[in-house]
């Protein structure tokens, strides 16, 4: 892969090369590049590739000025995030303690009580998304990469690209048509499926994209010892690409953990400790809604510490993934 | 090759016993082997991996199928008139969706007049601009900002943000602008426009992660000849790299704005769940995806749920459309970038 | 006796373009081949067809037969995994798997072919295929470090074991020592040179001294024009090729005329 790297150059340093060399791709950029030719027209007045420095000077401060843009706007974006990571910390660690982590809700007007049922909640329904999008999202993603059928595999990618661009909510709303309508149930498996269907589209890219990577003299050398295919698959292909593939499951993961509205009306919420995959469950992301938009203090500070759960376990997921994909990849070469 | 047939006569005696234990390991391992084993092993496996892979097109099909079921009593009811009433009166089952559409779509639009002009700087800096060291942790740090959860964004943006805008922000706009109707009447922090603030932040990654990576793809060549041409940086930005990655950048906007139109949790928070069309920004309005997550669960009567699922196929279709002509346009500057890269 | 091999208008091709065209050569058992020729010649295809190989090349096409012990390998009810097995390769690269360790890349084949085994058994097998590769002393105490942790031509000598333990009739080699030093090449030709008491051998290499020091009989490929297929020149005893060919072709190839 080849990143570019680009060089710091004197700027402007160059523009008084005498013959400018042919431009072969640039036919397209010429309408950007007119934008300022016009103006050149006044000052070009020596020579036809001499400028004044004046001109020169406008040109560079004018590049500056596009260079400091730029970097504002990346400063710009951290601002929110570490104002959000500030008031999660600040006003969630003041709320949290060891028996938020593990007891049940108390009524409003009772002081303590915290969020371990919905803690709870949330792991089980992760898991149950985990045993239906991990298999599923790593065997579409293994056709992808290893069953060459041009037609079909061109149709899931981008089906598989565009689910990853559904709502998520819509998604909740296709799982309460299907499972909560049928079974006429809120459920625990309800809220997993729907978050198992949100994982899919990463899993199955990811999973592509590592098997791909992995290159064929290994299938080669497994073919050629008579392993039959479906073996150097599992124990060759998907082995030499297990680092990068969990890193996908875990982005995955990452991503569902904070999901709330598919949760909203398929795995509902319950002020009790789970009670069966049958059942409605609490979920962290739902108590923190709930909480949130409810009118008491006591149950705000609540939905903050809830938060500073959440966003821990969010980050690190997503960070863990990206540290131990480093690693192993390191090892597999 | 006289020598090499003296050195192997020599090895011959631990050969020979090798010979034999080759031959007994040999009968032995194809014993247990039978034919045909792998084949149906094979069989399976690819059987399983199609299924799975053409179970992602069948549960797109199915998703569309289900809402469209679902939907009819509302289709049936109001007919095309749905998309325009502006009339949601669940007591007396008469429901419209415009209210709905017009918060969905403002709030989207305004989210990308906010992000689109930041996140295409961070994608200009981070592929272009930084030094190189910087680079991967800025990108990471961005990316930091899609990890955070929905729901954690509408908190902090009611407790935080709504506050803040409502009581400086949106007072100096009024007073200010207050001529203009869109900035006139009462703030309130919450509503419209703290939703479409919350809607840019949320954004920003998936429009500057893909705009970079189309920029970071344009060829080598392209650059060093605009450089060559004595460009200064920001005109090698101008002339080589923003035309070539224009319709990926387009592409990811579109991205950008289908994530928008389908943002739950925090725009339920903060849009003020108001189904009215208001001319201010500042006044509380109401989405498609809010109205399902504070409806939905609470529904009991068949027709007001058809509706909400009714709205719920028509984001359903507009996200799939925008996300079919995004990810073309992303692959076709792809496919640009690299035939530029391959012309010498 | 087991492991041998013969050709009867062998022809194969990817796509449009044909790689080889009319092969026909009988390979004794328990010899060593080799096959030489320029570079585009099509020796390394027709390696490839010899255990189906070839085939996993999208767009491969193959007519013509291969008999191993009387069955055709292209025959109707052949199975392309029972031929690997029985015929098994080492390619020109090494290629042991990054993410298994020395004793369970060649202890690879015979786990995941099928079978139950019991530990003590694979255990036996393992020592005695490296053993047979010359590598046994050199990895006995490493044995569950990472393969990819040695150096090139104990990798290279890793794959032939890994080959050797599925007790493989016939091993294909394709250009075996192309990516090593001279000293590791020295190691293989040995062990080359004591595997031919248990297996029969078709080497394939651009290293005609190399063909000459190993091997029983030779097979001379050329491709006459550039996209022209392969096509076996002359195939005859070592000795023969080496010093009074019958074709113009090879002569001017042995001599080093050729181009």
């Amino acid at each position: 892969m080849s990143e570019y790297v680009q060089t710091p150059e004197e700027e402007g340093g160059n523009t008084m090369m005498p013959a400018p060399p042919a431009l072969p791709g640039a036919v397209p950029a010429a309408g950007a590049h007119g934008g300022h030719q016009p103006e050149r027209g006044p000052d070009t007045g020596g020579g036809l590739y001499r400028q004044s420095n004046l001109r020169r000077r406008s040109r560079n401060i004018r590049s500056r000025l596009a260079h400091a843009l730029c970097a504002l706007s990346t400063v710009i974006a951290m601002v929110p995030l570490a104002l959000i990571l500030f008031y999660v910390i600040y006003q969630g660690a003041g709320a949290l303690n060891f028996s938020f982590l593990t007891s049940l809700p108390k009524p409003v007007g009772e002081s303590g009580g915290g969020m371990g049922n919905a803690i709870a909640g949330s792991l089980i329904l992760i898991g149950i998304a985990a045993v239906i999008g991990v298999p599923f999202g790593v065997l579409a993603g293994t056709h992808l990469a290893e069953y060459r059928s041009p037609r079909l595999s061109w149709i899931v990618r981008l089906l598989s690209d565009t689910l990853s661009g559904v709502p998520s909510i819509i998604v909740g709303v296709f799982v309460y048509t299907l499972l909560v309508l049928t079974f006429k149930q809120f459920s625990a498996i309800a809220g997993g499926v729907a978050l198992g269907i949100l994982m899919l589209p990463t899993v199955a890219r990811t999973t592509e994209d590592m098997m791909r990577m992995v290159p064929d003299t290994l299938r080669e050398a497994s073919l050629a010892l008579g392993i039959p295919r479906w073996r150097t698959i599992t124990s060759v292909v998907i082995k030499t690409a297990g680092g990068g593939i969990m890193t996908g499951v875990m982005l995955a993961l990452a991503r569902i953990a904070g999901e709330t509205a598919p949760l909203l009306f398929t795995a509902l919420s319950s002020r009790t400790w789970p009670m069966g995959l049958d059942k409605p469950v609490a979920s962290l992301p739902v108590q923190i809604y709930t909480y949130a938009i409810s009118p008491f203090d006591a149950w705000h500070k609540q939905a903050w510490a809830g938060s500073l759960v959440l966003v821990l376990m969010v980050l690190l997921l997503s960070i863990g993934s990206k540290l131990y994909f480093g690693r192993k990849m390191q090892r597999a070469r | 090759m006289p020598h090499l047939a003296r050195l192997s006569k020599a090895r011959r005696s631990p050969i020979t016993k090798t010979k034999s234990i080759t031959a007994n390991l040999r009968r032995s391992l194809h014993r247990g082997i039978r034919p045909g084993r792998g084949r149906l092993g094979d069989s399976l496996f690819a059987a399983a991996a199609f299924l799975a892979a053409a179970g992602i097109i069948a549960l797109m099909a199915l998703m569309v199928y289900k809402l469209m079921q679902q939907a009819m009593p509302a289709v049936e009811a109001f007919g095309a008139g749905f998309v325009t009433s502006t009339e949601w009166d669940p007591v007396n089952n008469n429901f419209g969706a415009l209210p709905f559409i017009y918060g969905t779509v403002i709030s989207s639009l305004l989210a990308l007049l906010m992000a689109v002009p930041l996140s295409l700087g961070i994608a200009i800096y981070l592929s272009q601009f930084a030094p190189s060291w910087l680079r991967s942790p800025l990108g990471l740090v961005v990316e930091l900002l899609a990890a955070i959860p929905s729901v954690v964004y509408g908190l902090w943006g009611i407790f935080v943000l709504a506050p803040f805008l409502g009581k400086t922000v949106e007072p100096f706009i009024s007073g200010h602008l207050g001529g203009i109707p869109v900035f006139r009447g009462p703030v309130y922090g919450v509503g419209l426009f703290a939703a479409s603030v919350v809607l840019a932040i949320m954004i920003i990654p998936t429009i500057s992660a893909i705009s970079r990576e189309t920029m970071r793809n344009v060829s080598r060549d392209q650059k060093e000849a605009a450089q060559a041409l004595g460009a200064t940086p920001w005109e090698t930005v101008k002339m080589a790299v923003l035309p070539l990655a224009r319709p990926g950048i387009i592409g990811a906007v579109i991205l950008g704005l289908g994530r928008a139109l389908g943002e739950t949790m925090a725009v339920t928070m903060l849009i003020g769940n108001s189904p009215k069309i208001s001319a201010s920004i500042f006044a509380p309005a109401y989405s498609i995806a809010s109205v399902i997550a504070s409806e939905f669960a609470e529904v009991t009567e068949g027709r007001h749920m058809a509706a909400l699922i009714e709205m719920a196929l028509i984001l359903l279709v507009i996200t799939l459309a925008l996300n079919l002509l995004a990810r073309l346009l992303v692959q076709k500057t792809g496919s640009r970038a690299t035939k530029a890269k391959a012309r010498p | 006796m087991a492991g041998h091999v013969t050709t009867s208008s062998l022809s194969a091709s990817f796509g449009d373009i044909q790689a080889i065209d009319d092969v026909t050569v009988e390979i004794p058992a328990n010899k060593v081949t080799a096959i030489i020729g320029p570079s585009g010649c099509g020796k390394s295809t027709f390696l490839r067809c010899l255990n189906r190989m070839h085939e996993l090349v999208p767009g491969a096409k193959i007519s013509g037969e291969v008999v191993w012990d009387g069955k055709n390998i292209y025959g109707p009810g052949m199975d392309a995994t029972e031929v690997r097995r029985g015929i098994g390769m080492v390619f020109q690269k090494p290629n042991p798997f990054p993410l298994m360790s020395v004793e369970e890349n060649v202890s690879a084949g015979i786990r995941l072919t099928g079978g139950r085994m019991s530990k003590a058994m694979v255990a036996e097998i393992v020592e005695h295929s490296l053993r047979l590769a010359a590598l046994w002393d050199e990895v006995k105490n490493k044995l569950h470090k990472p393969g990819g942790g040695l150096s090139g031509g104990q990798q290279q000598r890793l794959c032939i074991a890994r080959a050797l333990a599925v007790q493989p009739d016939i091993i294909l080699m394709d250009e075996p020592c192309s990516a090593l030093d001279p000293a590791s090449t020295q190691k293989i030709e040995d062990t080359i040179d004591k595997l031919k008491q248990n297996f029969t051998i078709v080497i394939v290499t651009h290293n005609m001294q190399q063909a000459a020091r190993v091997s029983d009989s030779t097979g001379f490929m050329l491709a006459r024009e550039m996209g022209d297929p392969g096509r076996m020149i002359e195939y005859g005893p070592t000795n023969k090729i080496f010093t009074m060919p019958d074709r113009k072709e090879t002569e001017n190839y042995i001599t080093g005329r050729f181009g």
